[in-house]
């Protein structure tokens, strides 16, 4: 069953810098991406989710209020976070890192489906979690916040910097992951993970939800996408 | 669970025969006041290299914990001098006396909760040299000055505890389980848990752990591994006194687990091991009141020639020497986050 996160008027600001302006959005049981230009709000939006700045506002997840919880109790109310920059445990092994989360896991996520989706961390892991390519750290990232089986899962922009078979690889997860009923909370810069993973895109400009349209209609105008965007499509 | 690789276990095997058959060929001088000291102080380091490596808190209050203990028993001890209130036969005031030093463990880790790297190092600091000071001066519980005296632990298989074999078997055991209890401690969730939080508190939160929660119950098995030195240490000197909980003390414990090294549990026996052998032969050296000095440029070379101890000094070595175990050796050692 997916988690239904309700975001309204969601302020951050930092001093005198205000990131997020009134940022409303709502993921349901279809997943959600949101897309921006740098600078725009979206990582903040997630560390706010996650307790991990103050902010202001009403962030819900499937009714109840974690806005004003520590991050630690916000993860085990069920909401998983894939950090930008995917942030290993420098110390523990790629094993290390899946056993840390399995203890609360069970199905439908266990070590052993991590390690069928993702045989490249099967072979590495005995491997520290510092000894990896962007693109395995990037399959533990995620792996690591699978085997929390959330109940909403968010991932702040799992493309970055990722070889272009490995991005396609990515979407089959992601598409699967969605499939599957958990809840996604995806966050890009690349349109084509993000339209090819969800069926609604909203669009970040400047701390706001400028728009939010179907995936199919963002692809193909290209006088939007240079419009919030300023980017060409995909690679 | 595998707590080592079949190597590590024949080489620890080998080790622990060694030091079983000492006896055998050692004079009781230096199997009680080199080995066995080694060993009882070694347990009090080991709290802090496990705080230290594991954990990545530097804390200052092991020698105070073990303190607590040694205290403790010395309270309830039968025969003691001043005798307590209430005595009690050693196989009920060990027991009572480790766990006063489980919970000090987790009153100093609930303290300093929030607080890391030379903010820890203050407060831990502070705490030590306060409970000395307090010991000093509370002449009904602690008598002051003078400490508790005759405290000879318990009777082993008839024989007192002072016998030198007794003594030095029963360290030898007590040592050995707790080093493999932090061997086996660390490869448990919870271990992770706490490299995890060595690496990044922030992200361990995000994946759903209680960090603090997790700081005070390492705070708390480090108080307990203390605790058994500080018995033991309060059995070896027969009795307690401010002095042996003092800052001196207190720098005594940091000194060794450095020089041995921060970067294995280990480390900790052999610092306190050489610690021992300076402490007894600095004054046919350069005479016992330059002991300080000794100890302190033993301190300066070792740091300056392995910041990671004589622990990482034999890893080096040994990686030098054309093994091909470097992945363990670096990959134990990353005490820092790596910038990405």
């Amino acid at each position: 069953m997916a988690g239904h996160l309700d975001i309204r008027d969601l302020h951050v600001r930092f001093g005198k810098a205000t990131i997020l302006q009134g940022v409303s959005l709502s993921v349901q049981d279809k997943p959600l991406s949101v897309v921006g230009r740098n600078g725009m709000g979206k990582t903040t939006m997630c560390s706010a989710v996650m307790g991990m700045v103050p902010a202001s506002g009403s962030i819900t997840l499937d009714g109840q209020d974690v806005l004003s919880l520590n991050t630690g109790r916000i993860a085990r109310q069920g909401i998983a976070l894939v950090p930008q920059g995917r942030r290993m445990f420098p110390s523990l092994s790629v094993h290390e890192h899946l056993l840390l989360v399995a203890q609360r896991g069970s199905p439908p996520w266990t070590i052993e489906r991590v390690y069928e989706t993702f045989p490249r961390l099967a072979e590495r892991r005995r491997n520290g979690g510092d000894q990896l390519s962007g693109g395995e750290q990037q399959m533990l990232a995620i792996s690591r916040a699978l085997l929390m089986n959330p109940r909403l899962v968010i991932m702040d922009e799992p493309s970055e910097g990722l070889a272009p078979v490995i991005v396609d690889h990515l979407i089959e997860v992601l598409q699967t992951i969605a499939a599957e009923g958990m809840g996604l909370l995806l966050i890009e810069q690349n349109l084509r993970v993000a339209t090819s993973v969800t069926d609604q895109v909203s669009i970040m400009v400047t701390g706001r939800i400028a728009a939010t349209v179907g995936s199919a209609e963002l692809a193909s105008d290209r006088e939007m996408q240079n419009r919030y965007l300023g980017v060409s499509h995909g690679h | 669970m595998i707590i080592m690789s079949t190597r590590r276990w024949a080489l620890t095997g080998i080790g622990l025969a060694i030091l079983l058959s000492l006896p055998l060929f050692l004079p009781n001088f230096w199997l009680v006041n080199i080995f066995g000291r080694a060993l009882v102080y070694g347990i009090v380091a080991l709290s802090l290299t496990f705080l230290a490596h594991y954990g990545g808190f530097v804390s200052l209050a092991q020698t105070m914990i073990a303190g607590v203990a040694g205290y403790a028993v010395a309270m309830m001890a039968p025969n003691a001098i001043p005798l307590g209130d209430v005595t009690l036969p050693y196989a009920l005031a060990i027991p009572l006396a480790v766990l006063a030093a489980t919970v000090a463990g987790a009153v100093v880790g609930l303290i300093a909760v929030n607080t890391r790297e030379i903010y820890l190092l203050m407060i831990t600091l502070a705490l030590a040299v306060g409970f000395s000071l307090f010991a000093q001066s509370n002449i009904t519980w602690f008598n002051g000055y003078e400490g508790i005296r005759n405290v000879v632990g318990p009777e082993i298989f008839g024989r007192p505890f002072r016998t030198p074999m007794v003594f030095y078997y029963t360290a030898l055991i007590v040592a050995a389980l707790l080093y493999l209890l932090v061997l086996y401690v660390v490869r448990t969730p919870f271990g992770l848990v706490l490299q995890a939080i060595r690496d990044s508190n922030r992200r361990t939160a995000a994946i759903g752990f209680h960090v603090g929660l997790h700081r005070i119950a390492a705070f708390a098995l480090a108080g307990f591994i203390a605790g058994w030195g500080g018995v033991l240490i309060t059995f070896y000197n027969i009795g307690i006194t401010p002095s042996s909980i003092g800052l001196w003390a207190t720098v005594g414990v940091l000194i060794m687990a450095v020089i041995g090294g921060l970067g294995h549990p280990l480390g900790a026996f052999i610092g306190a091991l050489i610690f021992a052998l300076m402490d007894t032969f600095a004054s046919s050296i350069i005479g016992h009141d330059r002991f300080n000095t000794l100890i302190g440029m033993v301190f300066l070379i070792i740091v300056l020639l392995s910041p990671d101890g004589v622990w990482g000094m034999g890893g080096r070595l040994a990686a030098a020497l054309g093994r091909k175990d470097r992945n363990k050796i670096t990959g134990s050692n990353t005490g820092s986050e790596q910038p990405r």
